[in-house]
This record gives structure tokens, sequence and C-alpha cells, in this order.
């Protein structure tokens, strides 16, 4: 067995000769792993699985899927790997069912098998009830099992999932991740997945990479990485109008201080602990506390620590503004 | 467990997948079946009976032109001569004059359209366009396929590239010989006059010929297809070449009596040839020495356009 099943060395894809998608990025997935690529929109994530997938040719670097080259060796992966895209790809004129038979055809397994496993992945997938109804008639969800169910058609030893729950409500995206664990067990798959949801990558990833502006920034697993930034965060409000970041950095065990618009972002050993003493210590100089919170650190704590932006605010910012003109241009470039 | 991975897709079986596809979607269509009987309905309606050419020169059109009842003629003009001036009644020349017009106007329609009715000469050549607009069409469902992310995702299958993009090509084929079909029998309904050689296996060889149009043009038209990144393009595309293409060729009329610079254009016209065979086929009497000609001419622009077409899309898609 392939411990390594994906490595990507140096992978770099250039789009119209300047256009920088995925700047010299490695990595490696081990066997059972669901790694996962975070980023905010047009970081390059999309572009990076399209390498893997063999449907993008990288401009430079290399990369493997269980020991195949994804480019002299395309026709091999393809036969090995699942692909969920992120889009919704089944044909909305077909049913459920034929759906899945032509993604089966396409991977040339015979008839009599395929007509099995249809029937057991729309079961898996719970749309057995649907199996003949017109994909149209489908809502996000069941058109988000559906993919996965003909992504899984070909009983793939490695699945790629490109934002798989990409415009789900909360629910049905909760139920989604479900499927994908339940669906990791069942078939013993390596799962390579891109999320720009941070909640996703914690609940789902084994290990993440984030990735922004095409490179990497930093790989590790959620917990690890939360960890690293060494402890908690408090977060607190003080009634004056006056800079207070020099006076909390004299209290025992504060590690950092950062002013974000007037709250102060505390990082600490532990919360519990040095809270009481912050307090005191801006009481005792005449400050009066508003508002205090105590919180463990998120990925977005961690994606905040490694880029200098808060995840959340690059998706309403100039950010997306420019991440959305890169996949415009991105396409345009096809 | 089981694993899949020692399966293999073949060309053939690829290529039967994603035909059936895109035949699905508009084989299960009524809207789209009703289209498609309805177009060229309009078409023949409209152009077909409207310009009637053969009416044109039937006596009926000398209806209004007076004949006196008596035509008086000096007596030295008529065998054996006579003295004075004799009388012909009005209504016998009036007569002769119409079978003369109504002979002339068939030779005229014969030697220029090959038949009498124009109804028939033009229905043949409706197939034509028809033929030519449909292929064109078909091949842009491409543009979709890629906009919904349809086409990545058989891309990352280990489908042949070949079959993605002959079931564009097939699928193209199947439904102008199937439009073809229906205006033929339409036609036939309302007055088509299908030639004494006609035979069903004449049918064959109508088929033969709008493959080898459908083949080679819808395999350039989908590697442009694939190549522009807006959809209206490739429509604003079709839009610019069908009308020339369709006039400068004789679907509508016949090339010998076009300005020589057109000839010229007709003459290496693809649309011309196949017409032509189609004709020769069904409504014609079979010059087999000409509908030979017809078909190593389509033969020959099917195998370049075809090898082109395939060559910039396999580029593509293995980008």
């Amino acid at each position: 067995m392939v411990e390594e099943v994906i490595v990507a060395r140096g992978l770099t894809k250039v789009f119209n000769r300047n256009l920088v998608a995925v700047d010299h990025v490695s990595f490696s997935v081990k066997h059972g792993e669901i790694f996962g690529f975070l980023g905010p929109n047009g970081a390059g994530k999309t572009t990076t699985i399209n390498m893997l997938i063999t449907v993008l040719r990288p401009t430079e670097g290399t990369a493997t899927v269980l020991g195949y080259d994804v480019v002299k060796q395309a026709n091999e992966v393809r036969r090995v790997i699942g692909v969920v895209p992120q889009e919704y790809t089944a044909d909305e004129d077909l049913t459920g069912y034929e759906n899945i038979i032509l993604c089966a055809d396409l991977y040339g397994i015979p008839r009599e098998v395929s007509k099995k496993r249809a029937v057991e992945l729309l079961e898996l997938v719970e749309l057995t009830g649907f199996k003949d109804k017109k994909v149209e008639t489908y809502s996000g969800g069941m058109r988000r099992r559906l993919e996965l169910a003909c992504g899984l058609v070909n009983r793939p030893r490695v699945l790629f999932l490109d934002e798989p729950t990409l415009g789900l409500d909360v629910q049905t995206r909760a139920a989604t991740w479900n499927y994908i664990e339940r669906l990791k067990e069942e078939y013993d798959m390596t799962i390579f997945m891109t999320t720009h949801y941070l909640e996703e990558a914690d609940t789902l990833c084994d290990r993440i990479a984030i990735i922004d502006y095409g490179k990497i920034i930093v790989t590790g697993d959620p917990e690890e990485l939360k960890h690293s930034l060494g402890g908690d965060i408090i977060t607190i409000s003080v009634k004056e109008d006056a800079d207070i970041s020099d006076l909390i950095r004299s209290v025992e065990n504060v590690k950092e201080v950062r002013n974000e618009n007037g709250s102060y972002r505390i990082k600490v050993e532990s919360g519990e602990v040095t809270a009481p003493l912050v307090i005191e210590a801006l009481r005792r100089n005449g400050y009066t506390v508003t508002r205090l919170s105590l919180t463990e650190p998120t990925l977005n704590e961690v994606y905040l620590e490694y880029t200098g932006r808060s995840m959340r605010d690059t998706e309403e910012s100039k950010e997306a503004f420019r991440s959305q003109r890169l996949t415009i241009r991105r396409a345009r470039a096809r | 467990m089981s694993r899949a991975n020692e399966y293999h897709p073949s060309l053939l079986r690829g290529l039967w997948a994603l035909t059936v596809r895109e035949l699905k979607k508009w084989l299960n269509d009524p809207v789209m079946l009703l289209m498609l009987v309805i177009q060229p309905l309009i078409w023949m309606g409209l152009l077909g009976k409207s310009m009637n050419l053969g009416a044109m020169f039937s006596a009926s059109n000398l209806g209004n032109i007076e004949v006196p009842e008596k035509i008086p003629i000096p007596g030295n003009y008529v065998t054996p001569p006579a003295n004075g001036i004799i009388y012909v009644s009005g209504i016998m020349v009036s007569q002769i004059i119409q079978q003369m017009v109504s002979d002339i106007g068939g030779n005229v329609m014969r030697n220029v359209f090959g038949v009498t009715d124009y109804f028939s000469y033009m229905s043949i050549g409706m197939i034509s366009m028809i033929v030519m607009t449909t292929t064109m069409f078909s091949g842009m469902s491409i543009v979709w396929d890629r906009r919904l992310g349809f086409l990545d995702k058989v891309l990352s299958t280990p489908v042949p590239r070949g079959a993605i993009i002959f079931s564009k090509v097939l699928n193209a084929t199947l439904r102008a010989m199937l439009q073809a079909t229906i205006i033929l029998a339409l036609a036939t309904i309302f007055g088509l006059q299908l030639s004494q050689s006609f035979t069903l296996l004449n049918m064959f060889g109508v088929y033969a010929a709008i493959f080898l149009l459908s083949v080679g043009l819808s395999s350039v038209f989908l590697a442009f297809s694939l190549r522009s990144t807006k959809l209206e393009r490739p429509m604003q595309f079709v839009s610019l070449i069908t009308m020339p293409l369709m006039f400068a060729s004789n679907t509508l009329f016949p090339i010998t009596l076009m300005p020589g610079w057109l000839q010229a254009v007709a003459y290496v016209n693809p649309l011309s040839y196949m017409t032509d065979a189609l004709r020769q086929l069904t409504i014609l009497t079979l010059d087999v020495s000409k509908l030979i000609t017809d078909f190593i001419y389509l033969g020959f622009f099917a195998a370049v356009l075809s090898s082109i077409g395939i060559m910039l899309s396999w580029r593509y898609l293995s980008k």
C-alpha cells in the first residue's frame, strides 16, 4: 500500500503567461486521511484540484496520485480517482439513476455491474425514492448527494471534493459532512477536499493546508494549528477612549495584544487564569470593562495569525473583488 | 472489498454513452420534437409555396390579355394564299398561345431546375439548409457543457478524449438525418414529385450525403465553439455564415444562371454537392456520374474538415 497517496512538488499553474493561480505548491496526503485546502475564493484551490484530477496541465512541478504521474500517466490516475466538482454537473434532463449509469459508462463499467452499483449508491445517499425523477426537480442538497454518488461509481481509492457544501444551508451542510465521513469509512478512501468554510475544514479534515494567493502558508492538523497559537483568546472592550495595549501587555502571562477597532484581542496561555488579572489591572487604572469574551482558538484565529487578515473579512473586501476577477479571467483564459 | 479499477472504457462504449445522453435530451422532449417538425414546415410553406416559379409560366397568367373575337389576316400570309382578308377565330389562337406558353414554361423549368415544379426543387434545398443549421447549432451544446462543469467532470474520467468530440458530431448528424426524413415525408405529402428512379434504397444514399456534410461542418464548428468563451460568439458565427452558404449554392437556385464570381463560390461550396446528391437521389432521374462526383467531393470535404476540427478540439481538451 502506498503510504503517501498524493504527492505534489512545486506544482504551479500560470494562466495567460502572467496570472499565477498556483505558485510552487508542495504537499503530501497520507493514506486514509481527509486533507483539506482552506482558503478564500480565488486562492488557487480549484486550480490545484484540476491539476491533480488531470483536467489542467501544470505549468511547472509534478504531482502523483497513488504513484501515477498526473501528466504522464493521466489515464491511470483517472481510473483510480473519483471527482465531485464544485458545480452541479449532473444532467438536468436525465434522471438520477440515468446520471449514475452515464458516469459508470464513462469508466467502462459493464452494465450488469453498474446497474447494481447505481441502486446501491442511490440507497447510500438516500435518493432511492427519486431515482426516476429528472434531476431538474432535485433540490440543492439532493443534487450534491447525487454528485457524490456519481463520484463514487468507480469505487475510487482517492476522492476529490471541490467545495462540497458550497451554497448549501446549514442543516444540509451538516448532513453532507455526515455522508462524507460515512463514505470514507465505507469505501476506505483517501479524500482531498477544498473549502472556504472554516467550520467545514475543522469538522471534516484530518489535516489542512491554508492557501492564499496561490501559496500554501501553513500545513497541519486543525487542532495542532490551533494549539500552535499557544492558548486562548480574550477579547475585551473598555468604556474609555484610550489605547490600553501597553497596560494589558504588562499583565502576567499575556503573550500578545492586538487592537482591533477599539476591542483588544489578547493571546494568553490560559484564559480562565489571566482574564481576572486583566480586569483587575484595568480597574486599578480607572478603566471600566464593558465587554469581555473568552474563546478557545478557532481556525479563524489560525487564519488570521498566518495571513494577517480575517478569513471572513476577505469575503467582503477588495480581496473578494480581486478573487472574483481572477475567477472570471481564469474562465476567459480557458 | 472488490475494486473496480480493472475496467477500461473503450472508445465505442464512451462514444455511445455520451451520444445517448445527447439523444435523450431531445428525443424525450416533446416540444423539441415538435419544433423539429414545425421549423421545416414553416420554411416549406412560406418559401416553397410562395415562390412558385413554375406558376409564373402557366397559361392562367395570360388570362387578361385581350384577344379579339376575330383576327383579320391578309390573304397572302396564309397557305395556300387567298384573296383579300381572311378571319381566324380568336379563341383558337388564344388556345394555341396558351398551350405554347405552357410548353415553354415546362421546358424552361426542366432545363433550369431539372424538374417542372419549383416546390420539389426547393424542398430538397430546404433539407440542405436545415441539415446545415442543425449541424452547426448542435455543436454549441459543448459551450454549455463547459460552463456547467460537465466537460471538466468528463475530462476527469478515463473516457477516451475522442469519444467526447465524436459524440457531439454524431449527435448533430443523427439529428440532421431525422430532420431530413421528416422534411422529405412532409414535402411528399404536400406535392413533392419523386422521380421514377427513386426507391427506398436511395434513402441510404441520402443519409450518407447528410452524414458526410454534417461530420465536416460540425467538427469544425465544435472546435470553434470549444475555443470561444462567449456563448454569443458561435451564434453570431452561424448566422453570419448560413445565409452566404445557402445563396452561394444550388440550394434555392441553379448555379448555371449565376454570375461568374458567384458560380466560382458555389462550385467549392460543399452545400451545392450535398444538395445535388440529394436531388439526384430523390427528384431527378439519377445521373450516376454526377452522383459519384458529389460523393467524392463530400468525402474529401468531410475528411479534411473533420481532421482539422478534431485536431483543434483534441489540442484544447488535452491542455
